[in-house]
């Protein structure tokens, strides 16, 4: 029995060019108060980074965020670079500015859940909950 | 590279199956230098951190970060931001960045980072460099581990007094006071010499060596002072002594680690004991009891 | 709190008494509109004189398609055009970068040379419009490219009026769209200041911005303390360079977000030409009165538009402009209300202006002078929000300046904190937004929103090697050359920039070549 308990590691990462990360950061500090540890990698990740970063950091979750109206391009180009990277146990999530036509498309593609602007962040934490049930968050 | 990232996971959570991963290893094991930056939050550590990791990969040394940040003690959830500073690493196959929370676990950061070096040793990394914010226990536990500690200072945060105040130049074996292109740097200079003349250690005196991360400027002298302090090591035979010391200090550890398991493990299946433990009121009897029935397993 | 449970402080979380009366204002002295400290406006005779500029910022995919709806919106009455980049333009690359994937032509119009911005404007005057160009990092870029246009046409720089948003604090601050570290990048706005003062002298050099600070998630005196601590590091920085206060202070103008909490607006902006006025005239010695004016610009706040019951954004909006109209903006842009999905269908950006119209032709708010002046609650609020910016500036000062605070990462956390605040007010219902926590609806119909070709991304990718093609190489790689060298120099970049510019160096060349001298700059993680 392991004598520690590792919380659920989850990157979050603004892909495209624009820099709007309220969201982003009021969700990872969320996420962080929920107990999952957030691996922050800032501004302007490309697909190849953000899968970089996955696996070095050994994550289960990948969360993304746009605002640019790249989101067409750029998650499923995350969801391609870890099937090339074999390493489609690694969930992705998104969030941003994206019609209801495009998240249909995107879950489509392979993306698990997109939260659009209005989202309450219990409702990403619970579906994270869900997704992850046997992981236990640490307590001391 | 998922291979190396998932066995540094095995090592964070203790997992038992590490054990057999490590005999495997061990042969094949090299030992990479280790140096720990520690610093302030705001002193630009991960920036020169950043600015050292360019150097050496121009000099062609492949290179792993392990950059810890403390978790929150309420909830166990951090939020780890040290890559940012990293990104034009990102995609060099050479450099290995990983965050590591300090989760407060008694011992348990050391050991994991212990383990840790020895896993990038084995897959081939030359250099290892431990980063720490240092405002608590985490910079004293990584000093522990690293052959050279090197501590930052800046010229405007007004933090020289306090890191006397919290003992981290006992620490040091090299210091850096990075942003010198900012006023006062000459200032901090002065002080911290003052200081260190009063202090020397161990036949070596930490040198102090002025960076503008952001420019590169000083990091190749920085980096020579570290590889200095451990020709220092060499010579004087303090690194042979200081790998004895560690093995000593980590199987230490590691035998707390399997006594507090068994503690707990006895406390849960046997109700005779945890009843007597009530009665007492005070834990050694119970404890040394525990201790005798694991030594007789 | 109110019996219900809802906050009662405003949206910014300052406390509000249930009433004022004269006994908030003890010992006010009178004050009248256009003049010092102009709380009351800057105009004497408000808005009967002249209405503020309706200027809808718009741009999408193609020079040609903008240029189609630039020449619509005039011809439906907007008076100033006001120009939005796409994410590449606005971070200096080229449509053909491989990180431009995805994104050309999305959230404005693609610019990559001077071919672009020909087509951008063909068959608009520049002599006869203003144009606002919302861009920052490569600013001097796309205002040599404006420039040089209007030479083609044969318009004289000197008589060109537009404002260049050239606001690089903010960005450090909030948007992020940064590229140079901060020295550098304060080297060209003050470069392009110095340069405009003698050679484009109605041009409005820098538009100081709260608008992305508020986006950001910041509150109302983070707004106007930020981005009046900007202002003042800019002038600081003209004064060094040896610029003298009057010959550049009425050429600096300002941003504003018109939020939802309509009186705490109002007060922000009758706050921001206050404290303007007082700094400008006793802390730096303006002489020239029209040194002491604030004038500003004002888009409603697009973080209050919601995708959920969209149509409620007209309302947002209204109230948001009418805020804004109250507070005495020189010139206003009204969001439409399908921006939240995506960039505005025609119909969208038509209601929006038409929004501006009722509020100017119909409702008769234009016709009294500052109709709150006086106001208790109005009056105590002003006062309010110069308090909070003032113990604002005071804590600028003591890490050491705004560059200084923003390297330590002090606005970016000031505001992190702030906008995480206000989520949990949300989470907890203490504050409500309509349709979005309370009053939903379970089944929303679609919306009609602009969709971008992807063909775009290819073809401008296409055209900006044509152009490299097509041009003289040996005039561009000198241009290009003589500006790396004036950048590792003290000259003045612009003249060199515009020779680049009209030896069609791409946008992304142009960049590049500054880059190679300045590097870039990665901001201080503050989550």
């Amino acid at each position: 029995m392991p004598t520690a308990v590792r919380p659920v590691r989850i990157i979050v990462a603004k892909v495209g060019l624009d820099g709007h990360d309220r969201g982003v950061k009021v969700v990872a500090r969320a996420l962080r108060d929920a107990g999952y540890e957030v691996i922050y990698t800032g501004l302007r990740q490309t697909p190849e980074m953000v899968v970089d970063a996955a696996l070095q950091e050994d994550a289960q979750v990948v969360g993304l965020s746009i605002h640019s109206g790249a989101h067409m391009t750029l998650f499923p180009a995350v969801v391609d670079e870890l099937k090339r990277r074999k390493a489609t146990d690694i969930v992705v999530f998104g969030g941003g500015i994206i019609p209801d036509d495009d998240i249909a498309a995107l879950k489509k593609r392979g993306v698990a859940e997109i939260f659009t602007p209005g989202t309450p962040l219990q409702e990403i934490v619970d579906w994270l909950r869900k997704r992850f049930p046997d992981e236990k968050t640490p307590k001391r | 590279m998922r291979a190396l990232a998932r066995a540094i996971t095995l090592v964070e959570r203790r997992d038992p199956s590490v054990r057999d991963l490590e005999a495997a290893l061990r042969t094949q094991a090299r030992a990479p230098g280790v140096a720990g930056f520690t610093g302030a939050p705001g002193t630009g550590k991960s920036t020169l951190v950043d600015a050292v990791v360019a150097l050496l990969r121009q000099k062609q040394r492949s290179v792993a970060v392990l950059a810890t940040d403390p978790n929150s003690p309420f909830t166990g959830g951090a939020i780890l931001g040290d890559r940012i500073r990293m990104q034009r690493h990102a995609l060099d196959t050479k450099v290995f960045i990983r965050s590591m929370g300090a989760r407060g676990h008694l011992g348990g950061l050391s050991l994991a980072t212990r383990e840790a070096i020895r896993l990038l040793g084995a897959f081939g990394f030359d250099e290892v460099i431990l980063e720490t914010v240092g405002v608590g226990q985490s910079e004293l536990e990584v000093a522990a581990v690293a052959d050279t500690t090197v501590v930052v200072l800046t010229p405007n945060l007004g933090d020289s007094v306090q890191m006397i105040k919290a003992g981290i130049l006992e620490i040091a074996d090299v210091f850096v006071v990075n942003k010198a292109d900012i006023d006062g740097h000459l200032r901090v200079i002065a002080e911290l010499r003052a200081m260190l003349n009063l202090a020397p250690r161990q036949g070596w005196k930490a040198p102090i060596i002025a960076t503008v991360a952001t420019r590169q400027d000083g990091v190749e002298q920085l980096w020579e002072a570290v590889l200095a302090h451990r020709r220092h090591l060499e010579t004087t035979g303090r690194a042979k002594e200081l790998a004895e010391k560690r093995l000593r200090d980590e199987t230490a550890e590691v035998a707390a680690e399997l006594a507090r398991q068994r503690a707990r493990q006895a406390l849960e299946e046997d109700p005779r004991l945890a009843e007597r433990l009530l009665e007492d009121g005070t834990p050694y009897r119970t404890a040394e009891e525990i201790l005798k029935r694991s030594a007789n397993r | 709190m109110r019996d219900d449970g809802i906050e009662t402080s405003t949206i910014s979380g300052i406390p509000l008494r249930p009433l004022y009366t004269s006994q908030d204002l003890p010992g006010r002295a009178e004050e009248y509109p256009g003049q010092f400290p102009y709380t009351r406006g800057i105009h004497p005779s408000g808005y009967r004189g002249r209405l503020w500029t309706m200027r809808q910022f718009s741009g999408f995919a193609t020079a040609e398609e903008t240029n189609r709806r630039y020449k619509y919106l005039l011809a439906n009455g907007q008076t100033g055009l006001s120009v939005a980049f796409d994410m590449p333009t606005l971070m200096g690359q080229d449509s053909d970068a491989p990180t431009s994937r995805g994104e050309v032509g999305h959230c404005g119009v693609a610019i990559d040379s001077l071919a672009d911005m020909e087509a951008l404007f063909d068959g608009i005057p520049l002599g006869e419009i203003t144009t606002s160009m919302t861009i920052n990092s490569p600013a001097a870029i796309l205002l040599c490219m404006y420039i040089a246009v209007a030479e083609k046409q044969g318009v004289q720089a000197s008589s060109l009026g537009g404002t260049l948003q050239n606001d690089i604090l903010k960005e450090f601050i909030a948007q992020k769209e940064f590229i140079f570290p901060p020295a550098p990048s304060m080297r060209l706005v003050v470069d392009s200041i110095e340069y405009c003062a003698a050679e484009v002298p109605k041009w409005n050099t820098i538009s100081i911005s709260g608008y992305h600070i508020r986006e950001a998630g910041s509150t109302a005196a983070q707004e106007l303390a930020f981005t009046l601590a900007d202002g003042m590091a800019y002038v600081d920085a003209c004064l060094e360079r040896g610029m003298h206060i009057d010959d550049f202070a009425s050429r600096l103008s300002f941003f504003f977000d018109a939020h939802i909490d309509f009186f705490e607006e109002i007060a922000k902006f009758r706050a921001a030409r206050r404290i303007w006025a007082r700094w400008m005239r006793e802390r730096y010695g303006a002489q020239q009165e029209r040194s002491w004016k604030l004038r500003f610009h004002t888009q409603t706040a697009g973080v209050s538009l919601t995708a959920q019951q969209p149509e409620l954004n007209i309302a947002r909006t209204a109230i948001e402009a009418l805020a804004a109209v109250l507070g005495g903006t020189q010139s206003l842009h009204t969001n439409a209300m399908d921006e939240v999905f995506a960039l505005p269908t025609d119909k969208a950006a038509r209601l929006a202006l038409r929004t501006q119209q009722l509020l100017a032709y119909e409702t008769g708010v234009a016709n009294t002078i500052d109709p709150l002046g006086g106001s208790y609650f109005i009056e105590a609020l002003t006062d309010e929000m110069e308090r909070q910016a003032e113990a604002y500036f005071k804590r600028i000062d003591e890490i050491g300046g705004v560059i200084p605070a923003i390297e330590v990462g002090f606005f970016q956390r000031e505001i992190a904190d702030a906008a995480f605040r206000y989520q949990q007010e949300l989470e907890q219902k203490r504050r409500l937004v309509v349709g979005v926590n309370e009053f939903t609806v379970d089944d929303e119909p679609p919306i009609d929103i602009l969709r971008i070709d992807p063909r775009l991304e290819s073809e401008q990718s296409e055209r900006v090697r044509q152009v490299r093609r097509k041009r003289d190489q040996a005039e561009c790689s000198n241009a290009l050359n003589g500006l790396r060298k004036a950048a590792a120099g003290t000259d003045n970049l612009m003249p060199y920039i515009l020779d680049a510019v009209r030896a069609y160096a791409t946008e992304g060349e142009i960049m590049h070549a500054m880059i190679e001298v300045f590097g870039t700059y990665t901001e201080t993680a503050v989550v």
